[in-house]
């Protein structure tokens, strides 16, 4: 018997694509109809389903999907970057997006590289450090050749502490510093004697007592764990890390109480966890690097494996192309401001954060974040509709991160360049905001989505392989 | 008067919105007519025939979207015009704000994991990629959509068949699966009867004439027009015929085309013969040579015939069905010496005006079985005369309105009346015309009510006609059942109250049609 016989007596469920007058008398009958918002694809954009040597796209994409669900994060231990960080050494500045120069540097870019070579000691102040900066004495790399991810500027230099993360399913590591706070802090370009003092004492206190605590737990932490349970209590793990910061401190607190002998200097290193809800997000993104790294080199995918900006431009990488920056101009940030500062005020987009929507959290989640929708004076309503508008651009689901409101459905997960291309819809991107000149720091935090000329560029190269 | 309009490139709206939003218009105070259309030749021509093609839109392309209106003054067409732009960013939105539907396949069946059939009706060139779509996902299709090309035709085909996934189409207007009505469907008892038919409207004649005479439906799979070309091979209808064939709840197998290539006629009986259940076969035109030699299978001239046979095959106690075709023509000419005698001597040809390509075809046979000729169509028989321009006709006329030419862009002359109504008020003015043939197909996906206007469309022509001093005699057939949601009956009565005479099968109208013409 023909398998064609399988639908005989079946209830039908429809999928109506095109006439809704179509949908509608079937619907009258009493036959669940899903009535599609179709629209044509994009003019000029074919329907790419194979490589030009044949690759089966959707087959590679798969793959993808299946190497980034399987991946397993954990938070390994502590290192200084100059000792753990391959390539990494003492002239040296790692910084977020895609490869760029100190001339074509934004403000708060800037501002961040100043401010390291002060606190490395390489610069005494300001003009010095500008002019070691220009003059070819410092090497600038992005965070992403070297397995690492920075949030803002994402300035790296080598005696910072940062979090080593495993994919325990893969084997690949991850590096991030720890998270400063907010205001006037060096990843927003904040320069000064408190940034450098914040960052002394993070590097000779905080890392030191979380150290300490790591090493007494032989398993680590679960990242990813944490992850799918801050999804559940309003966190989308970019701009909304309250949750998961309570719960990494619920999950180092034993061990810290356990392995320092100063209570006051654990209150202070409790505090200060505690007074920044954007800790964990230095947790939150060497989790997407850790498990995303696995997916990079797999031909004929079209799925990014890398989306990061440095404040002058935006890049993006695809898992068949792992080397190779597709760069536009960096978008304009939509958001809330602090009080004094206005969009005038305002640098574009920057960060490597973004590597938390490229791993199927942050945007994607929107749904999960409802609070995040404060940032544009948006409703529940709209970061729901925004998750459901990202698995139109997503090559799939996520299984261990689910959002309640969609009765648990996985998150979007995989962007995929040929969707973005064939339906028009641009990543959505969940960010803060840095001050354009140097030396001030965070001025607010919302929303955007990703420029079009990069993913364009990308599906060209795509077409071509 | 003044005409105005405006075109916008590269704009696109699904047909039926843009009907909705030109109604709005031509209700419009100070508004005479209104066109929203897509630039496609056809609707240029019919633009040009309503006084409405401006220069603007001869040199827009197929892919641009036009408004026209031609109303009383200027500030009346500008303000109709503004109305319509508003009215289509209006149609374009979502239906509610708080409700965000899927808008792809792909994440539609992610979200609907037990979804098992997609119903395409997108324009032809973004069909074939939407179902590829579907089938690659386990989908079965009803592809409504046509102008996807041959070779994606058959691609999509061989896929389908190797995964036991039905591609219906394109250009598969209906389809009865499971006792859902798909696209242009009637509502229909479930019984033994099985069809598999390469024709939309054959399928709807058969299937609610078997319903008359109390006969179900187990399926109606539709192939789509082209599928027992050469190029094809029939796979679908080999694909569904087997189906049918071991399906249980079939007993009486019915296969309906146009005369296929030789090669895929031979496959299709070989396939047919090689089930114990009956099959009645109706190659609407072919030779029925073939197909008497093949066992199990029944060959049927018509769809009229098809659907008797297919009965009698269910319960022979129908007995003789020359017989009853017998009876039924002389009742036939018996009304037509009354509707004769008062022609005028240039009122020779009839003018057949279908909505329903297959009720088309087979008029025609008809006619050619009653050596009316010729015969000029837009879809014509094989051997058949063309007609010169579809806008015009000629001589006996039989055009089929639902023809790619007058739908690209627009909406299906079984939805939309307007195009068949100009028409027939066309040929009512033609004192050569001495009969106007109509079919009018109900059932879902179909004009709500076609009787409410195509009933003072028949009488405004015949009073036309009449003030010209001639009568002018309106056949009509309605293919329907009384379950359907605009009624069977109600619709005879409406169309009989305007005059029109009614016959219970479009065979029995165009023969009807076709004794008042003939000598």
């Amino acid at each position: 018997m023909s398998k064609v016989n399988d639908i005989f007596g079946k209830d039908l469920t429809v999928i109506n694509a095109g006439l809704t007058s179509m949908a509608k008398s079937v619907s009258d009958q009493g036959v669940k109809v899903i009535d599609l918002d179709w629209c044509p694809p994009k003019e000029g954009v074919p329907h790419l389903r194979q490589t030009k040597d044949g690759l089966d796209i959707d087959a590679a994409n798969q793959e993808v999907i299946g190497r980034i669900k399987r991946g397993q994060a954990v938070l390994a231990g502590m290192g200084i970057a100059r000792e753990v960080i391959p390539g990494m050494h003492s002239h040296m500045l790692l910084h977020a997006g895609p490869p760029i120069t100190w001339d074509r540097m934004c403000g708060p870019q800037r501002g961040a590289v100043m401010g390291a070579l002060i606190y490395e000691g390489l610069a005494g102040d300001e003009p010095e450090a500008a002019r070691l900066a220009a003059s070819g004495g410092i090497e600038f790399s992005p965070c992403h050749h070297h397995h690492a991810v920075g949030p803002m500027a994402g300035v790296v230099s080598a005696s910072m502490p940062v979090f080593i993360l495993e994919n325990k399913a893969f084997g690949n590591r991850a590096y991030c510093t720890q998270n400063e706070g907010l205001g006037k802090v060096l990843r927003y370009g904040g320069m000064g004697a408190e940034v450098t003092a914040r960052l002394k004492w993070m590097e000779t206190d905080l890392y030191p007592a979380l150290d300490r605590a790591l090493q007494s737990l032989p398993n680590g932490i679960d990242i990813k764990s944490l992850i799918a349970q801050a999804l559940h209590m309003g966190d989308e793990c970019h701009n909304r890390n309250r949750a998961a910061t309570s719960l990494f401190l619920r999950a180092i607190g034993p061990a810290l109480a356990r392995t320092n002998r100063d209570n006051e200097q654990l209150a202070r290193v409790i505090e200060f966890i505690d007074r920044n809800d954007h800790f964990f997000l230095n947790l939150s993104m060497p989790t997407g690097k850790a498990l995303l790294e696995p997916a990079e080199g797999v031909p004929g995918s079209s799925i990014l494996t890398v989306m990061a900006r440095n404040g002058t431009d935006f890049g993006i990488r695809l898992g068949c192309m792992p080397d190779r920056w597709f760069t536009a101009p960096a978008g304009k940030v939509q958001g809330l401001y602090f009080p004094q500062f206005s969009e005038k005020d305002a640098n574009p987009d920057i960060g490597d954060s973004t590597i938390t929507e490229t791993a199927g959290y942050g945007g994607m989640a929107m749904a999960a974040a409802p609070a995040i929708v404060q940032f544009v004076g948006g409703s529940p309503q709209r970061a729901t509709n925004t998750t459901l508008e990202m698995y139109e651009i997503t090559a799939g689901e996520h299984e261990q991160f689910t959002i309640p409101a969609l009765n648990f459905r996985g998150t979007p997960l995989g962007i995929d360049v040929r969707r973005v291309m064939e339906t028009g819809i641009l990543p959505q991107i969940n960010t803060g905001i840095a001050h354009k000149d140097p030396g001030i720091g965070m001025v607010g935090a919302g929303i955007l989505r990703a420029p079009e000329q990069c993913f364009k560029d990308a599906f060209d190269a795509l077409k071509d392989l | 008067m003044i005409v105005r309009s405006i075109v916008k490139p590269s704009e696109y709206h699904d047909s039926v919105s843009l009907m909705l939003v030109a109604r709005e218009l031509a209700g419009l105070e100070g508004v005479h007519d209104a066109a929203v259309v897509m630039a496609t030749d056809a609707n240029k021509s019919i633009l040009a025939g309503a006084g409405l093609l401006t220069t603007d839109i001869q040199a827009a392309g197929p892919n641009d979207l036009v408004l026209a209106v031609s109303a009383v003054d200027e500030p009346k067409a500008v303000r109709a015009l503004g109305k319509a732009q508003e009215l289509l960013k209006w149609k374009a939105s979502p239906e509610s704000a708080g409700e965000s539907r899927p808008k792809s396949i792909r994440s539609a069946v992610s979200l609907y994991p037990g979804a098992n059939l997609a119903v395409i009706s997108v324009a032809g060139r973004y069909a074939a990629d939407e179902a590829w779509e579907a089938l690659r996902h386990g989908l079965h299709v009803l592809l409504f959509s046509d102008n996807v090309s041959l070779p994606d035709e058959i691609a999509l085909k061989k896929y389908g068949r190797e995964h036991g996934l039905l591609l219906m189409g394109p250009g598969a207007g209906t389809a009865i699966l499971n006792g859902v009505a798909l696209g242009f469907a009637n509502v229909l008892p479930s019984g033994p009867v099985g069809i598999v038919s390469a024709a939309g409207t054959g399928l709807q004649e058969v299937s609610t004439l078997l319903a008359r005479a109390g006969v179900g439906l187990s399926q109606g799979l539709g192939t789509g027009g082209r599928d027992l070309k050469k190029e094809v091979g029939g796979i679908m209808m080999l694909l569904a015929l087997q189906a049918l064939q071991a399906d249980p709840a079939t007993q009486v197998l019915v296969l309906i085309s146009k005369p296929p290539a030789n090669e895929v006629a031979q496959a299709v009986l070989t396939q047919a013969s090689a089930s114990a259940k009956p099959t009645v076969v109706c190659f609407l035109g072919g030779e029925l040579g073939a197909l008497e030699m093949a066992p199990n299978v029944i060959p049927a001239r018509t769809l009229q015939e098809c659907s008797l046979l297919a009965a009698r095959a269910v319960h022979p106690e129908i007995g003789d069905i020359q017989a009853i075709l017998k009876a039924e023509k002389d009742r036939l000419e018996q009304h037509a010496i009354v509707l004769k005698e008062k022609l005028q001597p240039q009122q020779r040809y009839l003018r057949g005006l279908f909505s329903g390509g297959t009720l088309c075809y087979e008029a025609q046979v008809i006619w050619k079985d009653m050596q009316i000729s010729p015969v000029y169509s837009n879809a014509a028989l094989q051997g058949g005369l063309a007609l010169p321009d579809s806008t015009k006709s000629y001589g006996h006329t039989a055009v089929d309105l639902g023809e790619e030419e007058f739908t690209v862009g627009r909406p299906h002359p079984m939805i939309d009346n307007d195009l068949r109504i100009r028409r027939l008020l066309q040929e009512a003015r033609d004192p050569e015309t001495a009969v106007i043939l109509l079919d009018v197909v109900l059932g879902y996906a179909a004009h709500p009510d076609p009787a409410v206007e195509l009933g003072p469309a028949i009488r405004q022509a015949r009073s036309l006609a009449y003030s010209d001093g001639r009568r002018l005699p309106v056949v009509a057939s309605v293919t329907g059942t009384d379950r359907d949601p605009q009624g069977l009956r109600q619709t005879v009565s409406a169309l009989g109250a305007a005059g029109a005479s009614i016959c219970d099968s479009n065979a029995a109208a165009a023969r009807l049609a076709g004794m008042i013409v003939s000598a």
